[in-house]
């Protein structure tokens, strides 16, 4: 702030917090007579003159001295930082550092051990479970059972690969996975006909020649991701689409609505806001579920 | 329409205008408060959005936020203030036909704002939803009012200018720039624009706006409503002339800086927030000020309180005044604001000055305004008064104590942790937690607007030329 700007403020604050007082001593004589109206009437209003009320005038001179003393210890008159010189920035750090040393240290013990073993520790899935319900389960259920979109995190199935590398590396950096959208290029006979395929793959095709069809498609297009036999990629995060699990839905008009407009999932990076002690713990979390 | 019978005119007074508004007022009120009882509902049962964009609870909210404040409370605001400013100054309005544009204005922005709200149309900033368009005609009508209201008070017959006028005429002067300053936009078409600043100094602009609004238009104004109505329902002199110099001049100082309060522990910096805190806490007296003056009016005529509902109306909307104003400072230190904010203890702070304080005057000074607007004695049913007394208080009551205990349940809970350092709660644990107080607040809710429905049917048999008063079986006289 240019010293302009500080001294407005200082100078505003000043004048005003003075021009209260002056109208509160000001007034604060006692009219002789207790009950005396000033003499206005206005449409049959009169007023009384009574003086202001003790305890009032007390209340108010010392909410002034309070703001006064508030101002000297703290910053507020522009760039005067206070006495004290507290900010909130050094108040939220302390309090953080101060929660940090309370539990790093615990955390940290589980840390050094390998998440397979501290999967099977009852406090450590406890506590994944609580870190779990605040940072994860808005999108993946308080179940971890998922929804429309949101992988389930409670199978055996993994997009990304269930091995704890994998499921801790998904949280610190995060996935993106697109489905490119393929009504351009397979128009929409294409578009049903490989829909018949997808369908095939779990024998629920019930025309077998536009199945045939499809799997021309398939084997252009679709293979470079999901595989020959449809058995998806955990490299790409590519479905298998084979085993009946559907994070868009399964049903005939929902995989030709995926293949028509393609899918863009996202899972956001945790590495910035969780301390590698709480992404330690949450891997275990998730890699006890699913195992 | 009874109230266009030229037999009704005062030869001296405006009384139309007066009477639209009033009018308008109830009509409003109801609207208002039935969709914010259909918005508490959703939050206990989402249902109830009914999975429409245009009945969702983020369109419909701004439209109850709007209804209540500036259809209800501001027609209220005109209707008395042309009242009192006529009667106080002992003149005319200086023009009855800028006055019949205020009116037919002010409706028009509010039936705009019906309108382009469910569609979602928004700047999307508290309280100034409405787009450009509409802030241009707010504007315009808002600088007709203050033509009308100083111009009045230039012609007064009277050396002095009654204190009620004081408040209506620094309400109308700051709620002109307030409005103007903060809805400074680029539009880009007729139903969209850009707020003229950005970040955190757009937060601030806001918030200076969103609490003088709170300051200016529902407590200077609604103050303006007291020292006129509770004197005059009491049949007393006010108690002190210099109480009002002093809070009067004290308010309006320091109620424009305790805005940043709204913006505790965000990006603001730290000196805005302090000063915003400061002030806000030298304001208690300020405040109080008001409180004081009103109830002490009452010294001496305590008795009346036993046979007039009205009179009953004006102070309990005084004690909520007071209960408000103490909560209001409290909750802007930083410690206690780290556990109110952002939970439903602030909303339930803002009914308790808006059911307890804001409604609640309008609605006594209406019961006092309605018979001498329609040349009655007194109101029809002095017992539906009563009434609605009663379930305004037990609303208001039910209302505020719901909000209160799902606001410091929702702050302990978020903040809660165990001894492994993990947040004991998810956040929807919160959300389940509040479904009772949800409740409770729906029934409040209904309860106030259930009194409102008896009060259109009360003011409606008052306005019949062909029906009686009711003469009260018990009280000698109300009115």
């Amino acid at each position: 702030m240019t010293t302009f700007w500080s001294s407005w403020i200082i100078v505003l604050t000043i004048v005003t917090i003075a021009g209260l007082v002056w109208i509160l001593f000001a007034n604060r004589k006692q009219p002789k007579e207790i009950d005396q109206t000033t003499g206005h009437s206005h449409d049959g209003i009169e007023e009384y003159d009574n003086p202001l009320p003790a305890w009032w005038f007390a209340m108010f001179v010392i909410t002034i001295v309070w703001g006064i003393g508030y101002l000297i210890f703290y910053p507020g008159m522009g760039n005067f930082k206070g006495v004290l010189g507290w900010t909130q920035i050094e108040q939220h750090d302390e309090e953080v550092a101060a929660a940090e040393a309370q539990f790093r240290a615990m955390r940290d013990r589980y840390l050094a051990l390998p998440v397979e073993e501290i999967a099977q520790d009852s406090k450590v899935m406890r506590m994944g479970q609580r870190l779990y319900s605040n940072n994860c389960s808005q999108c993946h259920g308080l179940d971890a059972r998922g929804a429309y979109g949101f992988p389930n995190l409670a199978d055996e199935d993994w997009l990304w690969g269930g091995t704890p590398d994998a499921i801790k590396h998904t949280l610190v950096n995060g996935r993106n996975a697109a489905m490119p959208a393929w009504r351009d290029i397979l128009g929409d006979d294409g578009i049903a006909e490989t829909t018949e395929y997808v369908l095939s793959l779990n024998r629920r095709s019930a025309d077998p020649e536009k199945a045939k069809l499809g799997e021309k498609h398939f084997q252009t297009y679709c293979v470079a991701c999901h595989g020959a036999e449809g058995k998806g990629n955990v490299a790409m995060g590519a479905p298998n689409l084979t085993n009946g699990i559907w994070l868009y839905g399964g049903t005939e008009e929902q995989i030709a609505h995926t293949l028509r407009v393609g899918r863009n999932g996202k899972m956001p990076a945790y590495g910035e806001n969780l301390t590698e002690d709480k992404i330690h713990i949450l891997t275990a979390y998730i890699y006890g579920l699913g195992n | 329409m009874t109230e266009l019978n030229s037999d009704l005119e005062h030869p001296v007074y405006n009384y139309k205008v007066v009477r639209q508004f009033a009018i308008m007022t109830v009509v409003w009120g109801i609207v208002g408060m039935l969709v914010g009882v259909l918005i508490a509902a959703q939050l206990a049962w989402p249902a109830l959005n009914f999975d429409l964009p245009w009945t969702s609870f983020g369109r419909l909210r701004p439209l109850h936020t709007n209804a209540v404040i500036f259809a209800f409370g501001g027609s209220a605001l005109f209707a008395t203030s042309y009242y009192v400013v006529q009667r106080t100054c002992q003149v005319r309005l200086i023009s009855d036909r800028l006055a019949a544009f205020t009116f037919w204005g002010w409706q028009a922005v509010i039936v705009a704002a019906a309108v382009t709200l469910p569609l979602g149309l928004t700047s999307s900033k508290e309280y100034a939803e409405l787009e450009w368009p509409i802030d241009v005609l707010i504007a315009i009508v808002w600088v007709s009012y203050a033509v009308v209201f100083f111009g009045t008070i230039t012609k007064r017959k009277t050396s002095h200018i009654y204190v009620a006028n004081w408040f209506f005429g620094a309400f109308i002067v700051t709620v002109a720039v307030l409005h103007i300053i903060n809805s400074a936009s680029m539009p880009v078409d007729m139903t969209k624009s850009y707020s003229a600043y950005a970040g955190t100094v757009d937060a601030m602009v806001q918030w200076w706006y969103g609490h003088n609004a709170v300051g200016f238009f529902l407590t200077a104004g609604f103050l303006g409503i007291m020292y006129y109505f509770v004197p005059k329902q009491a049949d007393r002199p006010i108690y002190s002339y210099r109480l009002s110099i002093v809070h009067f001049w004290a308010l309006v100082a320091v109620y424009i800086w305790a805005g940043p309060h709204h913006l505790h522990y965000t990006a603001l910096p730290d000196w805005a927030q302090s000063l915003g805190m400061v002030m806000s806490i030298i304001l208690l007296a300020p405040s109080w000020g008001g409180m004081i003056n009103g109830i002490m009016t009452l010294s001496g005529a305590w008795h009346k309180l036993r046979d007039d509902p009205i009179l009953r109306f004006l102070v309990v909307s005084l004690s909520f005044y007071g209960m408000s104003t103490f909560e209001g400072p409290m909750m802007a230190i930083k410690t206690v604001n780290a556990l109110s904010h952002y939970t439903d203890w602030t909303i339930g702070h803002v009914h308790s000055g808006a059911l307890g304080w804001v409604a609640m005057i309008t609605i006594g000074s209406l019961y006092h305004l309605i018979p001498v607007l329609y040349n009655r004695e007194r109101m029809y049913s002095i017992s539906l008064i009563n009434v609605h007394f009663w379930m305004s208080t037990i609303g208001t009551v039910l209302y505020i104590a719901s909000m209160w205990v799902n606001g410091i349940m929702q702050g302990l809970m978020w903040r809660a942790y165990n001894q492994d350092g993990t947040l004991t709660y998810a956040f929807v644990e919160g959300v389940a937690a509040s479904y009772p107080g949800y409740v409770v607040r729906v029934l409040g809710g209904a309860i106030f607007l259930g009194g409102m429905l008896i009060m259109a049917y009360n003011v409606y048999m008052t306005t019949r030329r062909d029906v009686p008063v009711q003469v009260p079986a018990t009280s000698a006289s109300a009115a």
